[in-house]
């Protein structure tokens, strides 16, 4: 048997190579796999690693010296161990492979398995969630595109917070403009990007996104339409703007007003899809034990509510873009600050709360 | 087709709507916060509602309504108003 030979051969190693190091630790993996050979990855590993690959020829054919050999042979040898180091690397090249997707695999379905858990932690503190307990499991994990969503958002918000990071040592180190403008730019197409998300979201489960269950509790408060206010939005950019021109000031005060305009004309819009909602559900009746057949119209509806989150989106996006417009590089990049702190906190307060709930009376 | 040239034509903002639809009521409501009163055009209670859905469609709208009209010319529908309200 090799294996008795190969151990001794790595053990003798270990303190010397960092790479068998690592090879050992792979290997613990290949054991666990039965897919692979072990005992030989370790072998053919330190017939890669060892510079020397005489010595490592002594862990493997006994313990004869290259130099005892017959002095007719040692070409023939030294070309079949060339060779055998080829294969040998060859395969290990590919276990590697092999072994780094399995690696990612896992980590993505750990990724989504934490999610759900996190899902079905939020649906178990509602007791009593009404027609969704209809569903066996919980519903939030059930839906593939929400799954993503949550993925996305997750990575979204760790991106945010580098950008911020960034953005609060670019002010504080005085940077140029011309820096300034490439941290606003990705700045600002992140939170493009996160319409984007929704949008698609909403398509998949749009009453997850208007009840925004993507967002920490404290955030949720003050959720209107699948986010936030748009005003509200300008309200947290106005104080770091100061101080503004009188155009400017004049320009934000237009645009804050033309805001609460569409504002409150989708609110009127929403709240009488509520109403025709409500008459539908009412009118219909039951026949032959099931609510199914009448409820087509109220389908209609509710996919109209794709429509208006969608719509509040546009309007956050706009103001966002009108702002833009309307503020020099630095305040753009004092405002993006503010807003990102503004979420950072609501997040912090949410993690605040859930830990303070969970402590005994 | 000629029906909705002949519509838009008559007042300065014209709003194609129908009146089961609430986006509809919004962008009708956002105008009336602007103090104007647009002509509205329900289209469902239309007889002819289908040809005049039909002649929307054609001129670019992914949604028959609302459709707005200002001036005689297609603005667009919600998303199109909500931005140029917003830029001013």
């Amino acid at each position: 048997m090799n294996s008795p030979s190969a151990q001794f051969v790595t053990s003798r190693r270990m303190g010397v190579y960092d790479p068998i190091h690592q090879m050992s630790m792979w290997g613990e993996n290949f054991k666990s796999n039965s897919n692979l050979n072990s005992p030989a990855s370790l072998i053919v590993e330190d017939v890669k690693l060892d510079s020397q690959s005489e010595d490592a020829s002594h862990g493997i054919s006994g313990p004869s010296n290259q130099y005892d050999q017959e002095a007719t042979k040692p070409v023939d040898k030294a070309q079949r161990r060339l060779a055998q180091n080829r294969e040998a690397a060859r395969k290990s090249r590919l276990r590697k492979k092999a072994y780094v997707q399995q690696l990612e695999t896992s980590r993505l379905k750990l990724i989504q398995l934490e999610h759900e858990l996190e899902c079905a932690r939020h649906q178990g503190s509602y007791i009593g969630g009404g027609l969704d307990a209809i569903h066996p499991g919980f519903p939030g994990a059930v839906n593939p595109g929400i799954t993503t969503f949550e993925i996305e958002y997750g990575n979204w918000v760790e991106e945010q917070n580098r950008q911020i990071c960034d953005l609060r040592n670019a002010l504080n180190a005085h940077v140029t403009d011309m820096e300034l403008r490439m941290l606003v730019e990705n700045c600002r197409n992140h939170y493009f990007e996160l319409f984007r998300m929704k949008e698609t979201a909403a398509k998949a489960d749009v009453f997850y996104v208007t009840s925004g269950m993507w967002k920490t509790s404290a955030e949720r408060f003050f959720s209107w339409i699948g986010g936030i206010r748009p005003s509200e939005l300008l309200k947290v950019l106005g104080p770091q703007l100061n101080p503004m021109t009188e155009q400017q000031s004049a320009k934000v005060v237009v645009l804050r007003d033309a805001c609460l305009q569409a504002e409150d004309a989708l609110w009127q819009g929403m709240e009488r899809l509520q109403q025709t909602l409500a008459e539908t559900v009412a009118a219909s009746q039951l026949i032959e034990g099931s609510y199914i057949p009448q409820m087509a119209p109220a389908m209609k509806k509710l996919e109209a509510l794709v429509e208006f989150v969608n719509e509040a989106d546009h309007i956050r996006e706009e103001a966002l873009e009108q702002m833009f417009h309307i503020l020099t590089i630095r305040q753009a990049a004092r405002g993006l600050l503010a807003l990102g702190e503004y979420f950072q906190r609501f997040r912090a307060l949410s993690k605040l709360w859930a830990t303070r709930s969970h402590e005994p009376a | 087709m000629d029906k909705v040239t002949r519509l838009v034509s008559e007042k300065g903002i014209v709003i194609f709507s129908k009146s089961s639809c609430c986006m509809c009521y919004a962008v009708i409501i956002l105008f009336k916060e602007l103090g104007v009163k647009p002509l509205v055009h329900e289209i469902d209670e239309d007889p002819e509602g289908r040809e005049i859905e039909k002649a929307l469609m054609r001129l670019g709208c992914n949604a028959p309504v609302p459709a707005v009209f200002i001036g005689g010319t297609l603005v667009g529908s919600t998303n199109e108003v909500m931005s140029l309200h917003l830029k001013g």
